[in-house]
């Protein structure tokens, strides 16, 4: 980024004596900001989840020039984005399917802390200032959801404001106060437009404060030991910056694909009927990513409880950096807990797919066990990290890096050792 | 202890799938579109065959109110086509100088005119029952184009002893066709009792239209083209669509491979 050449652009000096930011980025993402040498594929996750959040911003702006925030004419106006607007449909799949991408993304990128330990002391703040993301993104998303006023959007609104009448004593007058009115209207819509469009800029400055918690320690590594002086570790660039474009292109390889060829198929075609508050649609669902919760509300027969265990989901990860107190982080060294994390991962997908069915019959069945499994990995990982016992420890990065990438916990992590 | 669980988890969803399969709706079966495929498009001539079966059944029912004259362009018609097919609607248009509303001409520039003044009107004239705008139909179903293709063509004669027949195992068996409705296999209720009934008496008789191009207007003949009508519809970006896609496909993907022999240079010295 600003190399020496750069540095005797006369420009560049005169901003840089003034407010050191061309300094400042090279030591946030340049070739003055050391990183582990080792780091695999799954690292590439965060950059991507940046990346879209700038996509999710850029297409929102314009996107906001033609959509009209009232109940009797959102429906419309994203209908004419769609067919009058010169490129409107292209800035509306980028939008809706962006939506969608972030949060594969960002589950991938919490998983792979989850497996590495990166959640683990110094990083415990970092980890937090994750989830707090992870939970203002889930809030962008569903106000996001309902501006197109479809079916789907209506319904899914109501069904989880709802959810707050679930409060002791106070639960209705909340429901009251969100909706603006006594159901879904025009005010919900309103409000939940100048959030959606606050939201994002709210993720912006803690996504600065995530990487700025980052840079303190540097990042995690597949073999989770810290790096010990300076041939543990490249320069951020050219190493990863070239790494993460690369990871970009196949990432947007992947992405244009669904947008471009199909790009309907993560949406709901419900949201295609405008919103009609008499006609309550079969099945009400919200969008994919949030399966796995609406699972566990519904697999909890009391409402309040059922309430305090979805958002109780999220909520424990903050604290996970104390439930796991096994010094040890990457998993590639915890022989028990990797199998327990692959658990989990089973269990969340489970929990997605009964989300998205009606809760009657096996379904219910399922529900609760997958619930129970959920909330039983924390307490089984408490216990696990005072009677594991890790494999031995590398004595540094590049110990086993020199020795040919040869890992220890053979070949099931070999394709995320790659780099 | 954990094979255990990993064994419940997959029995229980093996037992989901099977319980999910009985007793529903059938899918509708898959059809063959113009417009399927990373490369397909729009059949012209269907296209302006389904506007044929639009104009002269479904229109008597169902508005189409997102789509104007203007769009027609889009199915391969001149100016002075749309001129003219523009000129058959009548508009009300208004207030005047006088506060008057008037009916005039069609432009262009106007939208479909809907049959009914309003939805009430429109579910009154059939037996209550509102026929939705078609508009987006064919995306706003699940199963999307296919569906509307079973809709058209699942209009069939309830035999007496069908509680006998297989083939109608996926009725409850309590199920009793209202009067004045029609039996159709594909069509959702919204309560399971009241499912695979639709209140649209079965409006492509074979023959019903004659198609100006001279091909047979079967059943299937017209369902299909209206459908592919109905697509474009739903989707009239469609094409723009995918030839982008096409071409941003190929665009990244040359760049990926560079930015890979890139990193791949990159890094030669880092192991
Ligand atoms: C006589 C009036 C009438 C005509 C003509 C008519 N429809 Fe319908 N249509 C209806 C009504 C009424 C409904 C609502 C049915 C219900 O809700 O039970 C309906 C529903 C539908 C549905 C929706 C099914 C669903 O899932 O909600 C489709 C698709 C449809 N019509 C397509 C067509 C097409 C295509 C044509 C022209 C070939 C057509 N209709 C002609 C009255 C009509
Ligand atoms: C964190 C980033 C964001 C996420 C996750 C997000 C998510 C969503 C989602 C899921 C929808 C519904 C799409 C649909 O089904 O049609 C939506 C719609 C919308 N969003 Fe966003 N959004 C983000 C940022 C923004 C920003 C920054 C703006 C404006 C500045 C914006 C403006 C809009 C508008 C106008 C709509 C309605 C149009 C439409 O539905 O296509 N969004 N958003």
């Amino acid at each position: 980024m600003s190399d020496k050449g750069m540095m005797n652009n006369p420009v560049i000096r005169w901003i840089e004596y003034r407010m050191p930011i061309f300094s400042f980025l090279n030591h946030s993402v340049g070739t003055e900001y050391p990183s582990p040498k080792n780091l695999s594929y799954w690292w590439n996750f965060g950059s991507l989840a940046g990346i879209v959040l700038v996509i999710m911003i850029v297409t929102g702006i314009l996107l906001a020039m033609q959509y009209t925030p009232h109940a009797d004419h959102a429906f419309d106006s994203v209908e004419r984005i769609m067919r009058d607007v010169n490129s409107g449909w292209l800035l509306r799949y980028l939008h809706t399917n962006g939506g969608s991408f972030f949060f594969i993304l960002v589950y991938i990128h919490v998983f792979r802390g989850m497996y590495y330990g990166s959640y683990k002391e110094p990083r415990e703040l970092l980890w937090i200032l994750g989830v707090i993301i992870l939970l203002i993104m889930m809030a962008t998303a569903f106000m996001g959801y309902v501006l197109p006023w479809g079916q789907m959007s209506f319904w899914a609104a109501k069904v989880i404001t709802n959810l707050f009448s679930a409060v002791p004593w106070i639960g209705d007058w909340i429901v009251t106060w969100l909706w603006g009115g006594f159901t879904v209207g025009n005010p919900t819509l309103n409000r939940f437009y100048s959030l959606h469009y606050l939201l994002p800029f709210v993720l912006v400055a803690l996504v600065v404060l995530h990487i700025w918690a980052l840079h303190q320690f540097g990042s995690n590594n597949p073999l989770g030991i810290e790096a010990k002086g300076p041939q543990d570790k490249i320069p951020f660039h050219p190493y990863y910056t070239v790494k993460d474009l690369y990871g970009m292109g196949v990432f947007l390889l992947v992405f244009f694909a669904v947008v471009f060829f199909a790009p309907n198929l993560l949406g709901e075609p419900d949201n295609y009927i405008e919103a009609n508050p008499l006609a309550t649609p079969a099945h009400i669902v919200p969008e994919w990513y949030f399966m796995p919760y609406y699972a566990i509300l519904r697999s909890i027969p009391q409402k309040l409880l059922g309430v305090i265990a979805m958002f109780g989901s999220l909520l424990i990860l903050l604290v996970l950096p104390w439930i796991d107190r096994s010094p040890v982080k990457s998993a590639r060294f915890r022989p028990v807990y990797k199998w327990l994390f692959w658990v989990f991962v089973v269990v969340c997908f489970v929990l997605g797919y009964i989300g998205a069915k009606p809760p009657e019959g096996v379904y219910v069945v399922v529900g609760r066990i997958a619930t129970a499994a959920y909330f039983l990995f924390f307490v089984v990982v408490y216990f696990l990290s005072y009677i594991e016992r890790p494999k031995p420890l590398p004595a540094s990065i590049s110990e086993p890096v020199l020795k040919g990438g040869g890992s220890p916990a053979g070949a099931q992590a070999k394709p995320m050792e790659k780099a | 202890m954990k094979k255990l669980l990993i064994g419940v988890l997959a029995a229980g969803l093996g037992l989901t799938l099977t319980t999910a399969e009985a007793a529903q709706t059938p899918a509708p079966p898959e059809q063959e579109w113009s417009f399927d495929g990373i490369v397909g498009t729009f059949d012209r001539a269907a296209l302006q065959r389904g506007l044929q079966v639009y104009r002269e059944v479904c229109s008597g029912c169902h508005s189409l109110k997102y789509i104007a004259f203007r769009n027609l362009s889009d199915l391969g018609y001149t100016q002075a086509e749309i001129n003219l097919l523009a000129l058959e609607a009548v508009v009300v248009d208004g207030p005047d100088d006088e506060g008057e509303m008037f009916e005039r001409d069609g432009r262009p520039s106007d939208y479909f005119p809907s049959p009914f003044p309003n939805d009430r009107a429109a579910a009154a004239a059939n037996n209550g029952a509102l026929p939705p705008d078609l508009s987006l139909m064919a995306k706003a179903r699940k199963g999307g184009p296919d569906y509307t293709y079973a809709i058209l063509t699942g209009f069939e004669e309830l035999p007496e002893n069908w509680k006998e027949l297989d083939e109608y195992s996926f009725l409850p068996r309590d199920f009793k066709l209202q009067e004045g409705l029609t039996f159709n296999r594909y069509f959702p209720g919204h309560q399971i009792a009241m499912a695979d009934q639709i209140a649209m008496a079965a409006p492509l008789a074979g023959g019903v239209v004659e198609y100006a191009d001279g091909t047979e207007a079967t059943i299937e003949q017209m369902s299909h083209d209206v459908t592919t009508f109905l697509m474009w519809t739903a989707e009239p970006k469609l094409e723009v669509r995918k030839a982008w896609g096409v071409k941003v496909m190929i665009f990244v993907f040359v760049l990926t491979v560079l930015l890979g022999f890139v990193k791949k240079k990159v890094w030669a010295d880092v192991h």
